[in-house]
């Protein structure tokens, strides 16, 4: 039956010639539709005799079914076709910058003071507030500091138009030890806290601000030595600077609410400011006045605090030369904290 | 306080280098801050001598000089352009090869066609001083020879240590206080320098390094030859009571000194190389005993005392409005905070501080009276800060300076006056009335050991005492070691246990405590789930694309004036400036200085936050644990938005911030908490916002804070282009949290149904809500309204010009039923109804 197979390659050839969905149902009808080609051989075998129309039907049925898939197979592939046109026609310029807001920064000393407090927090230590304006008991008095004792001067402070409850002038603290201090008088040892935040001191140039940030850390118990302290400052200066490849030393100094007292000096093994001393801290074992101040028997209760400056610490981290850079909030230089 | 390493190293003997003595005083608490040399280095300069000088055949103001330099250069050319080079001089030559400050290189060279072979130099060239007016002439010893290194001639490698001083170490203060320091810290003897040795001196020479020893053994050692007197009256509410001023007062009258010598050279020495002026004999005497043995004294001139009509001076406080001329041109007038030293005529002596102009000496001295007293500190300690001006003397005695060798120390003064300046001396007066008492300080080996986490021996222990001279006594028991100290007297710091647990620790060394990681209980411990920390809030602004400031918490008076009324204005006595003179009353001010500061910067989108304190006075404030009475300091949490709401980019079109932006970062901010916002009515309580613009935020029915766009007239008056939007709220409210109480979610269908409701503009949308919402409360038909919120205001056509539309979306669903049509309408029908009554609205048709 040439003529079927004829037929066959015609149509597969008429589907193929179709470039679109609409040519190709076109085509269709010549083949398949009510008096296409096949329906018309399909017609045609009603005068032939049962055998024949058996055998002839089949034949012209084959013939159908091949014509059916060629002309689904050449659907599927316009179908995908007019889809890859269409994708690619919806194409997009991938670098363009993604819409949208952008992500803010935290400020590097705050930076700093969260990472401490991730750091002590790991070791079980509490984080204490209190209060930036101070009455004197508080501030100096609590802490072993007698009014016009040569170490007030060593922290000039700025006093307020207003009282405290003893009549003295408000103050703005010098330093957060007051927070230890309240802390303390609130709880029962063993106490373990650091108080980060906001002191002041009456000193403008450009390696001091009036306004800084420190970092208090007390730990009371029975039996808390200098020893732990050295050991606690240590581990401390090698988490916060992520690396083992420093030395800290103590050396003997004096503060009025410690007793021994030391200051604390750090040195890098590697980086820009290798080799040189780095006074870091202040420290020591409290001073037993002010074990009894927080309201604890020094025979029984010792212990050690420390104070940091978080200026100090986040210039040494991130490499800034400049205290001023942290108050100017210039949006340029906070930018580079992105993503910390 | 400046130390001259030789004067250091006339009180003790040792090899080690200045670099070592300064590391090892600095790691015993004596901070050595500074090791300055006395010129920077060089080489290859020598003492040499000019034989002959010419004039230069081609040029007028250069010299061709012969110069001997020492052995194997006694005949070399050098040009010189100095104005003094000439014959017979000894200068100091830099040789070929020489390598001069600022690594400047000196090779033969021809100047102007005749060969020059080094340089002659001035004191400039060679670092020593700033001045550099010719070559520098030497005047050198007839034992020094030509040749040798300048250097060595004029002790350039000498270092000077600068040391800072913790103020517990009054002692110190002096050059027998820190080489005593050194010798307990080396080990090593101290012995009495040459100076101190010599002429009547020989006798007191081996008790001057021990101060206890100088105190109770010194004999008189200066002849008295006059037995001329000048009583001291100390009068009695000066010398005991509540405020009691001296405790020891000595003296001595010497006649007929020539004051009008020269200062000893070595004496000028040493004063020169700690930074102190020469100013005359007497006086430079007087400064160099403070120096090396720490004690201030001062020299009257005897004639021109007026004594009292009972005879002699009086020491006494000041009376209200006298005056004192002191020696520093100052005239301060003065009352009974200070302690002076009168005489007839009033104050010739500001007690502890500074002597008077009148009474002072000066060349033509002739007769004097020398004092050395013991000034409480209590009564010395803040004078010099109140008049503003700081002396040695008043450096010392408000920190403390021995009671116990005012004696010895006068003693030692006269001995070197009388070999200076000659004189006759008289006897010496002492009226010793009351002077600290040095009580046994106790201290355990076992309360040593445990404070400081290390063991230590007995014998380890009493080294240490005995190195630092501190006399000492030792109990030993079966379980423990005590230690029994009597302090020097001029040790004020030794008070308690702790202070001698210090001495141990830092003379053993800190160094020797090892370091290991603390051991502790493991007791986990976070705060509570529904408990969030500040950082949480910082973090969530930052994802809001807010950049973090930190900014000084004083403003100035103007800007805290918008925030607070006078009465609640805290302010300060003492600002760095006056612009930082007033406790913030809130944070926005310090915002609004960094958005103009950065906008200065060429910024123009600007989102900043700050979490901080604000300050202001209120009385109902109690003293408590964590409060200070009189001042509410609440910590605070602000945001700024300036600018476009994104940055301008592709496919967004600019628009500019306005309040619902911020708004939304704010609801984002303390999700899960929801806030309410209430229109601020009138201008009265926020004067600073745009009347029409801004909400006062309340949580839990608590006023928290605010939200709004800046009042645009105090935009303007801050030239800031473009309108800002701001909130600020207090932060403790927002730290706390509810746990979520989750239910399983509905599995039947929610049906979604919008309401437009046309009212008068003056109608919030919250109004509507809040009457929906109290509806659901009551109504048992609003059982299945789940949310509803207001999704669209519309003004304009089809809506009268006093109207709007306000388009509402409600979501219905039932946990148990599928909602049937009649039960919707029901519930929309009793809505509307509440709504069309509580606020005049009715139902907008489509």
């Amino acid at each position: 039956m040439v003529e079927l197979d004829q037929l066959v390659s015609e149509a597969v050839s008429a589907f193929e010639a179709c470039s679109d969905t609409a040519s190709l149902e076109n085509a269709k009808a010549r083949f398949l539709g009510k008096s296409g080609s096949v329906t018309e051989l399909l017609k045609g075998l009603s005068g032939l005799d049962p055998d024949a129309r058996r055998a002839q039907g089949a034949l012209v049925n084959k013939a159908k079914a091949a014509i059916e898939t060629a002309l689904a197979s050449r659907r599927q592939a316009l179908t995908e076709q007019a889809l890859r046109e269409k994708l690619s026609a919806e194409a997009i310029d991938v670098t363009l910058p993604g819409r949208g807001r952008g992500v803010g920064t935290i400020h590097p000393v705050i930076k700093t003071w969260q990472r401490i407090e991730a750091i002590f927090r790991s070791i079980g230590f509490d984080v204490a507030d209190g209060p930036e304006i101070e009455n004197d008991w508080t501030n100096f008095t609590a802490l072993n500091n007698p009014e016009n004792h040569p170490a007030r001067s060593m922290q000039d402070t700025f006093y307020l138009d207003r009282n405290d409850s003893g009549g003295r002038p408000l103050l703005l603290r010098t330093h957060t030890s007051p927070m230890q201090v309240r802390y303390a008088r609130s709880h029962t040892p063993p106490i373990k806290v650091i108080a980060p935040g906001r002191t002041y001191r009456v000193d403008s140039d450009a390696t001091h601000s009036p306004m800084f940030h420190q970092v208090e850390g007390l730990w009371l118990g029975d039996s808390v030595s200098f020893a732990d302290l050295k050991g606690l400052y240590h581990d401390f200066l090698q988490q916060f600077f992520d690396t083992t490849d420093l030395d800290v030393r103590f050396r003997p100094s004096f503060f009025p609410f410690t007793e021994p007292s030391a200051e604390i000096d750090m040195r890098f093994g590697t980086g820009p400011l290798q080799g040189r001393w780095l006074e870091i801290s202040g420290a020591g074992q409290v001073h037993p006045s002010v074990i009894r101040h927080f309201g604890f028997d020094p025979e029984k209760i010792i212990g050690f605090a420390f104070g940091s400056g978080l200026e100090r610490l986040t210039m040494l981290r991130y490499g800034v030369a400049d205290l001023r850079l942290f108050f100017e909030n210039d949006l340029r230089f906070l930018r580079q904290f992105q993503g910390l | 306080m400046r130390i001259p390493e030789f004067w250091l190293r006339s009180w003790i003997d040792t090899s080690a280098s200045v670099e070592a003595i300064a590391e090892a005083l600095t790691m015993a608490g004596l901070e050595v801050e500074d090791l300055e040399p006395a010129a920077p280095p060089f080489t290859g300069v020598v003492l040499a001598r000019i034989e002959s000088a010419e004039k230069h055949p081609d040029a007028d103001r250069l010299r061709v000089c012969r110069v001997n330099a020492g052995p194997g250069a006694e005949s070399l050319q050098i040009i010189c352009g100095a104005p003094n080079a000439r014959a017979g001089i000894f200068v100091a030559c830099a040789r070929e090869g020489a390598v001069l400050p600022g690594d400047f290189k000196i090779k033969r060279a021809k100047m102007r066609g005749v060969e020059s072979q080094g340089m002659l130099c001035s004191l400039k060239e060679l670092g020593i001083s700033e001045e550099g007016a010719g070559i520098v002439e030497l005047s050198p010893e007839p034992s020094m020879a030509l040749g040798m290194n300048i250097r060595d001639l004029l002790g350039l490698d000498e270092k000077t240590l600068t040391l800072k001083l913790t103020p517990n170490r009054p002692d110190c203060l002096s050059v027998l206080g820190v080489a005593r320091e050194l010798s307990a810290v080396l080990g090593l003897p101290l012995r009495t320098p040459t100076a101190l040795a010599e002429g009547a001196l020989t006798g007191l020479a081996p008790l001057i390094t021990h101060p206890e020893r100088l105190a109770s053994e010194s004999a008189a050692v200066c002849p008295v030859v006059s037995n001329r007197q000048f009583p001291i009256r100390l009068r009695p509410e000066a010398v005991s009571g509540a405020r009691p001023l001296c405790g020891r007062f000595s003296s001595r009258v010497i006649e007929g000194v020539d004051a009008s010598v020269d200062t000893p050279a070595f004496i000028k020495r040493r004063l020169e190389a700690a930074g102190q002026r020469c100013i005359s004999v007497l006086v430079d005497i007087s400064n160099y005993v403070m120096l090396e043995l720490g004690r201030p004294t001062h020299i009257f001139d005897l004639d021109a005392l007026r004594p009292l009509p009972e005879g002699g001076i009086e020491v006494r406080w000041a009376r209200p409005g006298e005056s004192l001329a002191l020696l520093n041109g100052q005239s301060p007038v003065l009352n009974d905070y200070f302690g002076v030293i009168a005489d007839a005529e009033g104050p010739v002596a500001l007690a502890g501080i500074m002597g008077g102009e009148r009474t002072a000496v000066s060349t033509q001295t002739k007769n004097i009276l020398i004092e050395a007293a013991f000034w409480w500190p209590d009564a010395v300690r803040g004078r010099s800060q109140q008049l503003k001006f700081a002396t040695d003397a008043g450096h010392r005695f408000e920190r403390g300076v021995s009671a116990a060798t005012t004696i010895a120390h006068i003693e030692i003064i006269t001995a070197l006056i009388l070999q200076i300046c000659g004189g006759r001396a008289g006897p010496l007066e002492d009226d010793l009335q009351a002077i600290p008492a040095r009580p046994v300080v106790m201290m355990r080996r076992s309360r040593c050991e445990k404070i400081m986490g290390r063991p230590y021996t007995a014998g380890e222990i009493s080294a240490v005492f005995t190195r630092l001279q501190l006399t000492h006594r030792h109990e030993s028991s079966d379980s423990d070691d005590v230690f029994y100290v009597t302090p020097p007297a001029e040790r004020f710091d030794l008070e308690i246990e702790e202070d001698l647990i210090e001495e141990v620790a830092r003379i053993v060394g800190f160094a020797k405590i090892g370091v290991r990681s603390p051991t502790a209980v493991l007791t986990p411990q976070i705060p509570a789930e529904t408990q969030r920390s500040t950082h949480r809030l910082r973090q969530a602004l930052v994802y809001q694309d807010f950049h973090e400031v930190v900014t000084y918490s004083f403003i100035e008076p103007a800007l805290a004036a918008l925030f607070a009324r006078p009465e609640q204005q805290v302010s300060l006595l003492n600002p760095i400036a006056a612009q930082y003179s007033v406790m913030r009353p809130s944070l926005l001010p310090s915002l609004v200085k960094v958005l103009q500061d950065n906008l200065a910067r060429q910024e123009t989108r600007v989102r900043v936050f700050e979490l901080g304190r604000v300050f202001s006075a209120d009385s109902s404030v109690q003293d408590d644990a964590l409060s200070v009475a009189g001042i509410d300091q609440p910590l605070r949490l602000a945001a700024l938005a300036y600018g476009p709401v994104c940055d301008d980019q592709w496919g967004i079109q600019p628009r500019p911030v306005d309040f619902y932006d911020l708004k939304s970062d704010l609801e984002a901010l303390v999700a899960p908490l929801s806030l309410e916002y209430k229109a601020i009515e009138g201008a009265t309580s926020a004067g600073f916002l745009h009347p029409g613009m801004a909400a006062a935020v309340y949580l839990h029915g608590q006023n928290i804070g605010w939200i709004g766009v800046v009042h645009p007239s105090l935009q303007q008056a801050w030239q800031i282009p473009q309108p800002l939007v701001a909130f600020e709220l207090n932060v403790l409210p927002l730290l706390h949290c509810a746990m979520p109480t989750p239910q399983a979610p509905s599995k039947f269908p929610m049906v979604v149904r919008d309401l437009a409701f046309v009212v008068s503009t003056d109608v919030a949308a919250g109004q509507i809500a809040s009457t929906i919402l109290k509806l659901k409360q009551k109504s048992n038909q609003l059982l299945s309204l789940n949310n509803f919120k207001c999704f669209d205001e519309y003004r304009g056509q089809g809506i009268a010009v006093n109207e709007k539309s306000l388009a509402f979306r409600f979501h219905f669903q039932d946990t148990l039923r599928t909602l049937e049509d009649a039960d919707i309408e029901q519930a929309i029908e009793v809505i509307v109804r509440a709504v069309q009554e509580d606020c005049k609205a009715t139902l907008r048709v489509a």
